[in-house]
C-alpha cells in the first residue's frame, strides 16, 4: 500500500488525490497552530501580566524570556515583588485564529481616514493594475512570441535584444516610469508590463517551436499556404500550451505587483499591507498576503477549468 | 527457403505479362528524372540520392524498398515537395512540380492528424484550403469518412481513435483532395501485425476503386510484394535504384498468395538484393562476445 504510493511517476487514485490535496493545506496549518498554541515549541517572549516592582515594565508589554528571567532573579535577590507573565510568540507572528478574525474584520472595518479605501476597494485597484499590465503585455507578447517561434527571421531579429532586456530588473525602471507616466496607475501598469512582456515573448516563442513540424508538413501537402499555415495550424496547434503558459505568466505578474504598487503613490493591496504594518496590525498583514494567495489560486483554478471547457481535445494532445 | 525449388521471379504468367504490357501503355503520372540529393553535414558532403530515374503509370501501385539509409524517406519527401532536390526534376502529368501541393497527397508514419480537429474537420482541412465552401466540403468529407468505414467517429477527436483508425483518417484526408498521386511513407510501420494486414487490404480495396496512383515506402518485404505492381529497390550509400521488379503475383491480390511460388520467388530476390550474402569478417563481428553465465548445476542446463 505505502510502497504503491511512492511508485515513481505513477498517478495516485482519485480519493488519495483529494486527501493529499487537502493535506497539503492542512499540514502547514497544523504546524502554524502548534507553534502558536503549544508554549514549549517556540514562544521566545514573555507578556507581562503583572510588572511587580520592576520600574520599566508595564502590563501587556512583551520582552525576551532571558531578560524577563533575569529581572525575576534580580527582584528575588532584592526581596521585592517579582514580575509575572506568560510565554508568548512575538507580535509579528500572530496565531491562526487572530489572522482568521482579521480576514473577516479587514473587510468590515471602515477605513480610518476619509481619503483611505476599504480593503475590497484596495484589492479591486490591484486587480485592475494586474489586469491591464498583463493584458497589454499579452497583446504584444503573444503575437510576437508566435511569430518568433514560427519564422526564424523574427526569432533572430527580436530574441537577442529581448534576451538582454529580460535581465534588466523591472523595479529598476520605477523612477523612470514615474517621471514619464506620472504617479498614479500608469507607471505601475508599466512595471508589470516590463516584468511580464520579455519573459512572455521568449516563453511563447519556445512553446511555438515545440509544435510537431510534421503537422506543418502535412498541412502543406494538403495545400495550406503561408497565412493559413499560421492561423489554421500553428495557432490552434499551440493554443493549449499557450494557455498554460499564460496561466504561469499571470502568476509572475502578481509577483511584480507589490513592487509596482510601491511606485509613485502607494496604492492597492500594497498600500493596505504597509499601512497595517505601520500600525503593527500584523494579523492584518498576514490576512492581506493570504488574500493575494486566494485570488491567485482561484483565478488559476478557474482558468484551468475554462481551458478544459474550450479545448475539448486537450486530454489526449500528448498522445495524438 | 533456399532448399525450395522456386521459379525465377522474372517468370510471369500469360495474364500477368499481358497486364504489365497494358499498364505500360497507360499515361505516365509521375516522372522522376536524374534526381540527386546531397546534404551538407559537419562530416562533409553526403550523397543521399544519386541519379534516380523512374516513372509510374496511371493508377499503378509502386512500392519503394531498400535498406535503412538508402534515402527512401528523402525520395518521398522530395516528391511531396517538402525538400528540394540538388539536381534533377520531378514531373507530375508532364509538368514539373516545385514545393508541396494538394496534387500530391501524403500519408506519414506518425499519422499527423490535427489533434484539435475532429475526424470530420481533419478530412475537411484540405478541401477548405482549396477553396471549397463549408457545406460542400463537409458533404464530401463525410463521403470519404464513410469510405474508410469511420462514419461513427466523424465527430471524435484523433486521441479517441486507435492507430489503425487514425491512419484511415489520414488516408481519407489525403484522398479527399483528389491527388494525382498518393505518397505513403511507411504508413503502417507503427501498427501491430494484425492491424497492418487489415490496413493493407483496406488500402488495396481503396486503390482498386479510386483514380489514384500510389507510391508506397516500406521496409517490410512481404508488404511490398503483397501491395505492389512494381517494386523499386534502392541500395544505400549512395541511394541508387538497384532494380525495378515487376511483381509476378497476379492481381487482384489475396492473402492466400503469400505462400505462392511467385510470391516466394520475389521475396527471395528481394532478400538477395537487400541483405546480400555477408562477407566473412561481417559474420564473425555479427556475434555477441558471450561467455556462459548459467550455473553448471542449474535446473535448466541447456535451452536445447
Amino acid at each position: 500500500m505505502l510502497a504503491d504510493m511512492f511508485a515513481a511517476r505513477k498517478t495516485v487514485s482519485g480519493n488519495q488525490r483529494i486527501v493529499l490535496s487537502i493535506m497539503s493545506f492542512v499540514i502547514p496549518l497544523v504546524i502554524w497552530a502548534l507553534v502558536s498554541y503549544v508554549p514549549f515549541i517556540w514562544h521566545p517572549q514573555v507578556k507581562i501580566t503583572s510588572p511587580g516592582d520592576v520600574s520599566y515594565l508595564t502590563e501587556g508589554m512583551q520582552l525576551e524570556r532571558d531578560l524577563f528571567n533575569k529581572e525575576v532573579e534580580n527582584m528575588r535577590q532584592e526581596s521585592k515583588a517579582a514580575p509575572e507573565g506568560i510565554r508568548v510568540n512575538p507580535i509579528y507572528f500572530p496565531a491562526p485564529h487572530e489572522v482568521g478574525a482579521a480576514l473577516y474584520k479587514a473587510f468590515v472595518t471602515p477605513p480610518q481616514r476619509r481619503n483611505e479605501q476599504w480593503l475590497h476597494e484596495s484589492l479591486w485597484d490591484s486587480i485592475q493594475v494586474i489586469f491591464w499590465g498583463f493584458f497589454i503585455s499579452s497583446l504584444f507578447g503573444v503575437p510576437l512570441g508566435i511569430l518568433a517561434g514560427t519564422y526564424d527571421v523574427f526569432s533572430k531579429l527580436f530574441e537577442p535584444f529581448i534576451e538582454f532586456f529580460r535581465y534588466l530588473p523591472a523595479p529598476a525602471f520605477g523612477a523612470l516610469a514615474v517621471a514619464i507616466l506620472g504617479i498614479h496607475d500608469a507607471p505601475k501598469i508599466a512595471i508589470i508590463f516590463i516584468g511580464t512582456f520579455f519573459q512572455q515573448v521568449l516563453v511563447i516563442s519556445n512553446t511555438t517551436r515545440k509544435l510537431d513540424p510534421s503537422l506543418l508538413e502535412a498541412a502543406m501537402t494538403l495545400g495550406a499556404k503561408k497565412l493559413s499555415l499560421l492561423f489554421r495550424v500553428v495557432v490552434p496547434g499551440i493554443i493549449t500550451h499557450l494557455f498554460k503558459d499564460l496561466r504561469i505568466l499571470l502568476g509572475w505578474a502578481w509577483t511584480y505587483l507589490i513592487v509596482a504598487e510601491l511606485i509613485g503613490t502607494s496604492s492597492g493591496i500594497t498600500w493596505f499591507i504597509t499601512q497595517q504594518a505601520r500600525y503593527k496590525n500584523f494579523e492584518n498583514v498576514y490576512a492581506a498576503i493570504m488574500i493575494i494567495g486566494f485570488i491567485g489560486l482561484t483565478t488559476d483554478l478557474f482558468l484551468a477549468w475554462l481551458g478544459r471547457r474550450i479545448f475539448p481535445w486537450e486530454k489526449g494532445t500528448a498522445k495524438a | 527457403m533456399s532448399n525450395l525449388q522456386l521459379p525465377s521471379y522474372l517468370e510471369q504468367s500469360e495474364d500477368v505479362r499481358d497486364r504489365f504490357a497494358r499498364m505500360k501503355k497507360r499515361p505516365v503520372t509521375l516522372n522522376v528524372k536524374g534526381l540527386n540529393k546531397e546534404f551538407n553535414t559537419p562530416q562533409g558532403k553526403v550523397t543521399a540520392l544519386k541519379n534516380i530515374n523512374f516513372e509510374t503509370y496511371k493508377r499503378e501501385f509502386v512500392c519503394v524498398i531498400g535498406p535503412s539509409g538508402c534515402g527512401k524517406s528523402t525520395l518521398i519527401r522530395i516528391l511531396a515537395g517538402l525538400e528540394s532536390p540538388s539536381s534533377g526534376s520531378v514531373l507530375l502529368d508532364g509538368k514539373e512540380v516545385h514545393g508541396p501541393g494538394p496534387d500530391r497527397g501524403m500519408v506519414f508514419q506518425g499519422y499527423t492528424l490535427f489533434p484539435w480537429l475532429t475526424v470530420k474537420k481533419n478530412v475537411m482541412f484540405g478541401l477548405e484550403m482549396s477553396g471549397h465552401g463549408n457545406t460542400s466540403s463537409e458533404e464530401e468529407a463525410l463521403q470519404w469518412i464513410d469510405l474508410v468505414g469511420l462514419s461513427k467517429f466523424a465527430n471524435s477527436y484523433p486521441h479517441q481513435l486507435s492507430g489503425g483508425m487514425k491512419q484511415r483518417v489520414a488516408i481519407a484526408r489525403a484522398l479527399a483532395n483528389r491527388p494525382r498521386i498518393l505518397l505513403m511513407d511507411e504508413p503502417f510501420g507503427a501498427l501491430d501485425a494484425q492491424t497492418r494486414a487489415k490496413m493493407q487490404n483496406y488500402l488495396m480495396e481503396i486503390w482498386q476503386n479510386i483514380d489514384v496512383t500510389i507510391l508506397f515506402i516500406t521496409h517490410d518485404l512481404d508488404e511490398a510484394i503483397y501491395l505492389a505492381d512494381r517494386i523499386l529497390v534502392l541500395k544505400a550509400h549512395p541511394g541508387e535504384v538497384q532494380e525495378v521488379i515487376e511483381v509476378p503475383v497476379p492481381q487482384p491480390r489475396h492473402p492466400d498468395q503469400l505462400l505462392s511460388p511467385e510470391f516466394l520467388a520475389t521475396k527471395k530476390r528481394l532478400e538477395e538484393l537487400i541483405h546480400p550474402p555477408a562477407k566473412e569478417e561481417d559474420i564473425t563481428s555479427d556475434h555477441l562476445n558471450m561467455v556462459r553465465m548459467v550455473r553448471v548445476d542449474d535446473e535448466v542446463e541447456s535451452v536445447f
